[in-house]
């Protein structure tokens, strides 16, 4: 579903992104996680259509890019820590504008059911800007998961909440953004990445520095495979 | 790299050479021009130096085209060492036309159209150096600058037909035989071809600019480029 | 570096073409339709947006309404002017203001999505790039309308002078498009500067002084009551400046959306 090969970027002469391979099969829940400037948001960035690769390949669902972007971009939903959100619309005016622009049918049907998913239906006519940054994510991800993408991507969702808010935020994930779907989550917390994913990536310097699926790992030395592997 | 720099010695010589010539053919050949006396001659710069700039910035104009559809940097250094050049003459033409409009016309400057859609030009252009010292990622801002450097050159025909069309006392040099025009002048043949010559010569003095800061632009940016390899092999 | 670069523009024109040539070929007549409902819908989109987030915050309209008031009331104590020098003055102070004030308007519209990152939720959308710009132009162009409409009878009054003559309309509307055109596109540039308030003002102005002459000289000819064969001209200069930059507008504003 995502697919990377020797995917480079450049930004002038600094070297972000070194050769990057990466395979997301379909359905599977990858957490992303490596330092600060290890290159996670460019790669992020660069698969969900917002910016282009120097050199190599990506292809979602199929589909390669930057050529076929448009399409790639019908089939993915993106969450990231900016929460794309207006603050002057309500929550309902905010899915209604995006419903536009992706072309959904049956507008306010398709509304309701996320609002009732990430269980902020009761708040629905209030202005996003009295929301918290927790209620602010939920609808972060109702807009991204409102026009049924089959790829999900998600940049540091838990940046900036609390014990509750990111407890809520579990459950929200797990069932309505992650189930059926592909998932990419980076992350900086990686107990949470262990609990969520079927596989962690670790990301260093710009290229994928280890692979496994959580069968293979032992939660409780992560922790040090981690420190090794980055430094 | 080492034909390149011989090339531009060869055209760096030529250049002066012609422009020698040029020089001397303005002073010695050309007959002096009834009504405004010696002062006028100094037609045969200011005349070819605003052609060229306005060149200067047609280049600038389809080395933006060329790189916005092919990605290549190349395009980028060349638009962007012509917009340099460009202004270099654009300033000659002010001044020169100044120093002309002092003896003639008893005034250092005038609003008068022609001139005016001139400085405006000039303003663009500087708006675009600007424009590339207020960004940071390289290739965002060859990009940008390069639909400003579109964007700039088509208003200028434009702002020039909607100045045109005010009366203008700008000598209107060839073509015109407009009444309104005042202080015109008609060429006679020796004028002719001292004219193109000097217009000749400084077209050439262009394309020595042009390249030679090119050069220097590449050079530069090799620098750049060990400099970066060297940081990060031994960083 | 260089090899790299030069590469990869040669090998992605290729395949980019041969992508795009074979979505051409497969896709039947009848899928055109749904595509241009969904490049207008996306535009209206983006225009509902804008207007109902400004009737919310009224930040914008607020701002380039005072300042519009503050130039009038400055060239008011700056010009001291006869009724003759008045009727001569006016169309110039009308343009001064509006074009000011348009920048205002101009750079805060673009701003707020960069800085609130919800450019990127625009960009996700499956839409042409153009219809964005479509929307924030058309945004733009309300906005200034909305500001002029109540400028123009305040000067009316000021300057004791009647502005409600429909060609003037004609021409405030035309030079407005063209400057809302001009002004959307350089804005998205400006938005990506250091120094953004200030590059903004600084490219828009020399290449919107064409709209300036002829809105300035047309206004003025109208209510000289002047002949068609003045006012025409103008018209047709202004005209002309609109569907030049609309259309390259149109063509150049993928270049700088895109990163």
């Amino acid at each position: 579903m995502i697919e990377t090969r020797s995917l480079t970027k450049n930004f002038g002469l600094q070297r972000v992104l070194r050769g990057v391979d990466l395979e997301v099969a379909p359905g599977e829940f990858v957490a992303l996680v490596g330092p600060n400037g290890a290159g996670k948001t460019t790669l992020l960035r660069i698969l969900a259509t917002l910016s282009r690769p120097s050199f190599g390949q990506a292809r979602i669902a199929g589909f390669r890019l930057p050529a076929a972007a448009d399409e790639a971009r019908r089939r993915l939903g993106v969450v990231s820590h900016h929460p794309l959100l207006y603050g002057d619309l309500t929550a309902e005016e905010n899915l209604l504008f995006y419903a536009r622009m992706y072309g959904i049918r049956q507008r306010a049907e398709r509304i309701n059911t996320v609002l009732k998913q990430v269980g902020l239906a009761a708040r629905r006519r209030d202005l996003v800007r009295t929301f918290s940054r927790g209620m602010q994510q939920r609808l972060a991800i109702a807009r991204a998961v409102l026009h049924e993408p089959e790829v999900m991507l998600f940049d540091e969702p838990y940046t900036g909440l609390d014990q509750d808010a990111s407890a809520m935020l579990d459950g929200v994930l797990r069932d309505v953004a992650a189930r059926g779907r592909t998932v990419l989550m980076t992350t900086h917390d990686l107990a949470r990445g262990l609990a969520l994913a079927d596989r962690m990536v670790i990301l260093s310097r710009g290229v994928i520095a280890y692979s496994a699926r959580r069968g293979e790992i032992d939660p409780a030395t992560f922790g040090q495979t981690y420190a090794a592997v980055v430094n | 790299m080492e034909k390149s720099s011989r090339n531009l010695q060869i055209l760096n010589i030529a250049t002066i050479l012609l422009m020698v010539i040029a020089t001397g053919l303005v002073f010695l050949y050309a007959p002096q021009e009834r009504t405004m006396g010696e002062v006028q001659r100094i037609f045969y710069f200011h005349v070819p130096s605003a052609w060229v700039s306005m060149l200067a910035f047609f280049v600038t104009l389809v080395t933006s085209i060329a790189y916005l559809r092919s990605g290549n940097p190349r395009w980028d250094i060349i638009g962007r060492s012509s917009v340099e050049v460009g202004l270099i003459f654009t300033l000659m033409t002010i001044l020169s036309g100044s120093i002309w409009a002092r003896p003639s016309w008893n005034t250092w400057w005038t609003w008068d159209p022609r001139l005016t859609t001139y400085t405006i030009m000039a303003l663009i252009y500087v708006a675009y150096l600007m424009l590339r010292q207020s960004i940071e990622d390289p290739e965002r801002r060859a990009r940008l600058a390069a639909v400003y450097g579109i964007v700039g050159f088509v208003t200028v025909p434009l702002t020039f037909m909607s100045i045109r069309w005010w009366r203008t006392i700008h000598p209107v040099v060839i073509g015109s035989g407009s009444a309104t025009a005042q202080g015109g002048f008609d060429m006679t043949s020796p004028m002719r071809l001292v004219f193109f010559f000097s217009l000749f010569a400084f077209t050439v003095l262009y394309f020595c600019f042009l390249a030679s800061r090119v050069r220097l632009e590449n050079l530069a940016e090799r620098v750049e480029q060990m400099k970066a390899k060297l940081l990060s092999a031994g960083g | 570096m260089s090899e790299v670069s030069s590469q990869k523009p040669v090998a992605q024109a290729q395949t980019e073409s041969e992508t795009a040539a074979s979505r051409r070929a497969k896709r039947p007549l009848s899928d055109y339709r749904p595509l241009i409902a969904d490049y207008f819908r996306a535009a209206g989109a983006v225009i509902w947006k804008d207007l109902s987030a400004e009737r919310r915050s009224k930040e914008l309209i607020s701002a380039m309404l005072v300042f519009s008031l503050l130039v009038v009331l400055i060239f008011n104590f700056a010009l001291e002017l006869d009724r003759q020098a008045r009727e001569n003055v006016v169309s110039g102070v009308l343009w001064v203001t509006f074009i000011f004030a348009g920048t205002i308007g101009l750079n805060r519209s673009l701003a707020m999505e960069k800085d609130r990152g919800s450019l990127d939720g625009l960009l996700l959308a499956p839409v042409d790039r153009s219809a964005l710009y479509f929307g924030k132009a058309v945004g733009n162009l309300i906005f200034m309308g909305l500001v002029e409409a109540i400028i123009l009878p305040l000067l009316s009054v000021l300057f004791n002078l009647p502005l409600s003559h429909p060609l003037l309309l004609l021409v405030v509307l035309l030079g407005t498009v063209g400057y809302a055109a001009v002004g959307t596109l350089l804005a998205s540039i400006a938005v990506h500067s250091r120094a953004r308030d200030v590059m903004l003002p600084i490219m828009l102005f020399p290449v919107a002084i064409p709209v300036l002459v002829a809105s300035v000289k047309a206004s003025a000819a109208i209510l000289a009551a002047a002949g068609w064969d003045e006012i025409g001209l103008w018209i047709n200069l202004l005209i002309g400046y609109d569907v030049i930059f609309v259309a390259i507008a149109f063509m150049v504003f993928d270049y700088v959306v895109e990163e």
